[in-house]
């Protein structure tokens, strides 16, 4: 079974946030990069599916060479080769741009299926996934839990977290599958891995080797276009409730609560 | 010429869904200000005795897809029926949920219609015809303005719990559409086994009104039950931390936060939570925050409408107590 994961790098999750002087993009300069936690799952996943069923893992992730880096932190869980698609004409690329780009290099490539984070957690659109099942024709499952494959590999059986439960939802391989927290424990790399996966192939693609016009992805391509970013607005910290003992401050909360906020 | 605001409506077994009233309401306001109809887009089975509600908050069309393989949310047949109704209604911007439903559909639409998409809107606004968006990022640590370009139809989805709803009309009537759309069983690529309804019955963290979230200082899984007396008393749902949920105390579907769940209810009671980053960022819209710690410098009482230093094992049940007697 050969598995595709996709894969960003974003910003580490205990990142405080800064907005550059231009209003419009992220101060990046001492920002720690690693790979988007919810592509961990997927890393994870498709390791598993390759040990018992074989075949391999191929990670693809989009942009600048710093993500050869996370590519290679997949590469030392265990999967097999990389690819990268670096080029400076991909800045500024909306959802459908990157998913254009995925669907060009994967159009060439022999697949069962493909694993996606849900959503990067830095832009927190969700999009790519599913915008690269559409573009491939292939069906989709989001936000995962819990992943089967039948034992001779032709579908797949998964858990889907909704609102108030959970979906069972079943599609013919390939399929594209969007990972949520609770799929599994990804794994660390060890030590032999990291020393293999240095010798493990890793390709790196501009838009040219994969055909893709410039003008449909990047900022010129782009559907969506930021014009502005903000601070979220600032909190004050309001009143601390007084009271000599538990049960005097408890009082005290729920007097506010009800006659204050009036939410009680 | 692209004409007019779709609001695609969300149900569960037949059941519209709060979403979706929230989505007409907003739909109506852009659509005044725009000179425009809104038009509620139905998909489902015997669906069209809903219609007339979507119309008491706002809509002016409802337009109903009605098929026995429409009765659950599957993304192909969804997607389909509405990229048809699209390509040959053109309207000029379509609202979805930043439901798990409407997030699942938004990316393939768009990629169907060839359209941007701004996913998890907490507010629009317009410039000219044009839609313009603002959307969290970082889970909300930023946000970011978007608008669209070259886009037709403009696609966004809501997020629940945002926006305002109108106060039901009952005198409005409302114009019902039968869709017309053909849905070939060889597109339908994925099947629903079965819906596995939590224990409890819960209202969603990302859909409740009421929060009650606990921290490490929980101290392990075995406490969390009076997190959920006072839960109980006052219909919240329970929420946890990150690290509560990394501890194994709690599943991953009660995570609050950057890799969790990001949350806008009317009251959020953290417990023991001391508020590290990216559990603040995934909850900092709530409307009333109330934080309890015995820490007295937590960054959480840095958010917090009002905080109580204590020992929260005291507090919540004494806190309990004293609703007990007001309700």
């Amino acid at each position: 079974m050969n598995i595709l994961v996709c894969l960003k790098q974003v910003p580490d999750t205990e990142t405080q946030i800064k907005i550059a002087p231009d209003g419009m993009s992220i101060v990046t300069d001492s920002i720690k990069w690693v790979m988007n936690p919810y592509d961990e799952y997927a890393v994870e996943e498709a390791l598993r599916l390759k040990e018992k069923f074989g075949g391999e893992v191929t990670i693809i992730g989009v942009g600048p060479k710093r993500v050869t880096e996370s590519i290679r932190t997949a590469l030392a869980m265990g999967a097999d080769r990389g690819i990268l698609v670096d080029d400076p004409a991909l800045t500024g690329s909306d959802s459908l741009g990157t998913a254009k780009i995925l669907a060009a290099v994967i159009k060439d490539l022999d697949y069962d299926m493909i694993l996606c984070g849900k959503q990067g957690v830095d832009d927190d659109y969700g999009l790519v996934g599913s915008s690269l099942a559409e573009l491939l024709g292939i069906p989709q499952i989001s936000i995962v839990l819990k992943l089967e494959v039948s034992e001779d590999g032709s579908s797949v059986k998964a858990h889907r977290e909704v609102e108030g439960g959970i979906l069972v939802v079943e599609a013919s391989l390939p399929a594209l599958i969007t990972a949520q927290k609770g799929l599994n424990e990804p794994r660390y790399a060890s030590l032999p891995g990291i020393m293999k996966a240095k010798k493990k192939p890793l390709d790196v693609k501009t838009l040219t080797d994969l055909g893709v016009d410039a003008s449909e992805v990047g900022e010129g391509g782009a559907k969506i276009k930021i014009m502005q970013i903000t601070p979220p607005e600032e909190r004050e910290a309001g009143k601390i409730v007084e009271g000599e003992t538990p049960q005097e401050k408890a009082a005290n909360l729920a007097r506010l609560l009800h006659e204050d906020a009036k939410l009680i | 010429m692209a004409q007019g605001i779709w609001i695609v409506a969300e149900h569960r077994e037949g059941e519209l869904r709060k979403i979706s009233f929230e989505l007409v309401s907003e739909g109506r306001r852009l659509a005044d200000k725009m000179g425009q109809p809104v038009s509620a887009i139905l998909l489902g089975s015997n669906i069209k005795e809903k219609a007339s509600m979507l119309g008491k908050y706002g809509a002016d069309k409802v337009i109903v897809a009605d098929d026995s393989r429409l009765a659950t949310y599957t993304t192909d047949a969804y997607v389909s029926v509405i990229a048809q109704l699209a390509q040959v209604n053109e309207p000029a911007i379509i609202l979805l949920g930043a439901s798990v439903q409407g997030k699942d559909l938004s990316g393939r639409l768009a990629a169907r219609l060839g359209a941007g998409m701004a996913q998890d809107c907490v507010a629009f606004s317009l410039d000219n015809s044009n839609l313009v968006a603002k959307r969290p990022i970082y889970a909300g640590k930023a946000y970011a303005t978007v608008t669209f370009k070259d886009s037709s139809p403009q696609i966004a989805t809501a997020r629940p719990n945002v926006f305002e709803l109108n106060e039901p009309d009952e005198s409005r009537s409302v114009e019902v559409i039968d869709a017309e759309f053909s849905l070939d069983d060889s597109q339908l690529k994925t099947n629903v086994i079965e819906f596995i309804q939590e224990a409890g019955g819960k209202v969603d963290l990302t859909e409740a009104e009421r929060i009650v979230s606990g921290g490490r200082g929980m101290k392990g899984p075995e406490n969390y039950n009076i997190l959920e007396a006072l839960a109980d008393l006052i219909d919240a749902t329970v929420g946890a931390s990150r690290s509560a949920v990394d501890a194994g105390w709690r599943p991953h579907s009660d995570q609050v936060g950057q890799t969790g769940k990001v949350v806008s209810p009317n009251l959020y009671i953290a417990c023991g939570i001391s508020g590290a980053i990216q559990h603040l960022a995934g909850m900092s819209t709530s409307k009333y925050i109330v934080a309890i710690n015995k820490d007295p410098d937590a960054p959480i009482f840095q958010k917090a409408d009002y905080g109580v230093v204590g020992d929260l094992f005291d507090i919540v049940p004494a806190l309990t107590e004293e609703i007990k007697k007001i309700l």
